[in-house]
């Protein structure tokens, strides 16, 4: 079966695409040139102009962006449209310090449904089918990404957002839901509490979209066998414009990246300098269609690999394996972001020390993060109600700053664990990550 | 008029309270009583002892987390009531009493019972005026 929603463009030759490409991205850079002040500066910092870009050769002589600049251009540095044509924002998990906003066009809301529509499709999506998208709706672009693109591919949609597992199940059964999409560890959690119920029989999914969080091939068997469905991997980042950036296909060996709206490259995470392809290293985007928000060689941190294998799903564009790991400290709990820094910074505020640790698990299909801290002379009381407050108050502080709930957790002077005298400052248990 | 206690921090977890009890017993400190408060992940280790710098001083080497308290010691007659009387007091007069724990000394013939409350000055008052004997730390260093 041939399951395409845009087949011309995602079964384009090489040269077709690199065609796209070159002409899209000589425009894109001229556009942000012009319309962007912050990345004008650092063309010109560079020394590079918009004359220099003639194909996609050229792309290594544009400076990157990263998830400081966003910060520092925060709120509207970055945006290369007036705000009359912008009609939407989206943003990060993170809740203070870290935010990141990103803009989009009509145009660029339009694309992006497309990007997610052909991931719907991949997994066998048609206008038959009852899509259950139960990822977040409103700032996060889990909901509304894929839920324009089943409105694309035709789907009757249910926008459930995430939560309320119990009405999640009733409509997944009465709805009689053929596709899914949500978190992997949701849908593992689903998949429990379905089988709790003793209602399998009931449930008429056939595929799953998921994404916003690693995962490991022994998830994918477990989520496949306990649905009774196919798992697809979705890829994307609030910055580039979310969800669909890249999805795998039938094939499940890698996710295509939409190289007709973004430029893959891997560069070395410590040089900056581009990588042959099929070596490992830092994941770079370049947005080529987009207005509002067209990030160029934004780094994302995800260290990963490109190939350009023949697929026998028939697709040409490139597919980018699932991340490795992180070229920073950025951890991702429950499909948030959270970066070490925001938990220091929340335990400094408050009289602890920056002695801490960083412990995430996952407890059945839920992730845990269990922030340990050492107890101090100045902060130490005789009373157990007070040493309680503290727990409490530094709780309440971090449930705000990172927008979860991490358990502290108090512990003796010295007791955290200090390998060649530094810190290890996370410990992640969960190992999502094939390496 | 005071007695010092000790009030160390413990995670909830084996063998923390044999450590730090192996760290008075080698400053040569004897323990006169004690009580833990704990919750689920940690507690408070409250000790009377005979030498409260000199054990404060062996723990903090330990790298505990340790503090002196002051608290509140009276003596009581080892009889039916004993205890009620005093903590009435503290209730007539609105002292809110934090934690509390007692020991038998080796007379036999009082106990006393260490007391945490916000204000010793205004308690420590009203228990001499009712004619109830408090604990100097004179007594406990003599036990």
């Amino acid at each position: 079966m041939e399951n395409y929603y845009q087949k011309e463009i995602e079964t384009a030759s090489r040269e077709q695409i690199r065609a796209w490409q070159s002409e899209r991205l000589v425009k894109t850079v001229k556009h942000v040139y012009e319309n962007n002040k912050y990345y004008r500066e650092l063309m010109e910092k560079k020394g590079v102009t918009p004359d220099d870009i003639k194909s996609v050769d050229d792309l290594h002589k544009l400076p990157f962006l990263t998830k400081d600049d966003l910060r520092e251009a925060y709120p509207y540095g970055l945006m290369s449209k007036p705000l009359s044509e912008c009609v939407r924002i989206q943003s990060t998990s993170g809740t203070t310090g870290k935010r990141v906003v990103a803009f989009y066009t009509q145009n660029d809301i339009n694309l992006w449904e497309d990007c997610c529509a052909r991931a719907i499709v991949a997994a066998g999506g048609t206008k038959e089918d009852v899509c259950q998208v139960c990822y977040g709706y409103g700032l996060f672009t889990g909901g509304p990404g894929l839920n324009g693109g089943s409105h694309k591919v035709g789907c009757l949609t249910l926008p459930m957002s995430s939560g309320n597992t119990e009405r999640q199940i009733q409509f997944m059964t009465d709805l009689e839901a053929t596709i899914i999409c949500c978190t992997p560890s949701y849908a593992q959690y689903l998949a429990e509490s379905i089988e709790e119920r003793g209602i399998k029989d009931k449930v008429k999914l056939k595929a799953g979209i998921f994404g916003a969080e690693a995962w490991t091939e022994e998830m994918r068997k477990d989520i496949e066998k306990r649905l009774g469905i196919k798992a697809y991997d979705i890829y994307g980042l609030t910055e580039i414009c979310g969800p669909g950036v890249a999805f795998e296909c039938s094939d499940q060996t890698g996710m295509h990246v939409n190289e007709d709206h973004f430029i893959a490259e891997i560069i070395d995470p410590k040089t900056g300098e581009v990588l042959p392809e099929g070596e490992k290293g830092e994941l770079v985007f370049t947005c080529i269609t987009k207005e509002a928000f067209p990030m160029i060689r934004y780094r994302t941190k995800d260290i990963c690999v490109l190939s350009r294998e023949k697929c026998s799903c028939g697709r040409t564009h490139v597919k980018m394996a699932k991340p490795m790991g992180r070229s920073d400290d950025m951890l991702i709990v429950k499909g948030v972001n959270v970066f070490p820094s925001q938990i220091e910074e929340v335990l400094l505020a408050k009289g602890l020390t920056s002695n801490y640790q960083i412990i995430v698990d996952r407890e059945k299909t839920s992730d845990t993060i269990e922030v340990r801290v050492e107890m101090t002379p100045e902060l130490f009381s005789d009373k157990i109600n007070e040493l309680s407050k503290i727990e409490k108050e530094v709780n309440d502080a971090l449930k705000s700053m990172i927008g979860i709930y991490a358990n502290v957790r108090i512990v003796e002077p010295k007791s955290i664990v200090r390998s060649e005298g530094k810190a290890v400052r996370v410990i992640d248990r969960r190992n999502l990550y094939n390496n | 008029m005071t007695i010092k206690q000790l009030s160390i921090f413990v995670e909830n977890k084996a063998g923390t309270v044999a450590q730090i009890t192996q760290s008075i017993a080698d400053a040569g400190v004897s323990i006169r009583a004690l009580s833990v408060a704990d919750t689920q992940e940690f507690g408070i280790l409250r000790l009377i002892v005979n030498d409260v710098e000199k054990a404060k001083e062996a723990l903090s080497k330990n790298d505990c987390v340790v503090s002196i308290t002051k608290v509140i010691g009276v003596e009581i007659p080892d009889v039916a009531g004993g205890l009620s009387e005093v903590l009435q007091l503290m209730s007539q007069n609105n002292i809110n009493v934090e934690y509390l724990y007692a020991f038998i000394t080796i007379s036999g013939k009082h106990a006393y019972v260490v007391l945490r409350v916000e204000d010793n000055e205004k308690a420590a008052k009203i228990l001499t005026e009712n004619g109830v004997k408090l604990v100097t730390q004179e007594n406990i260093d003599n036990l």
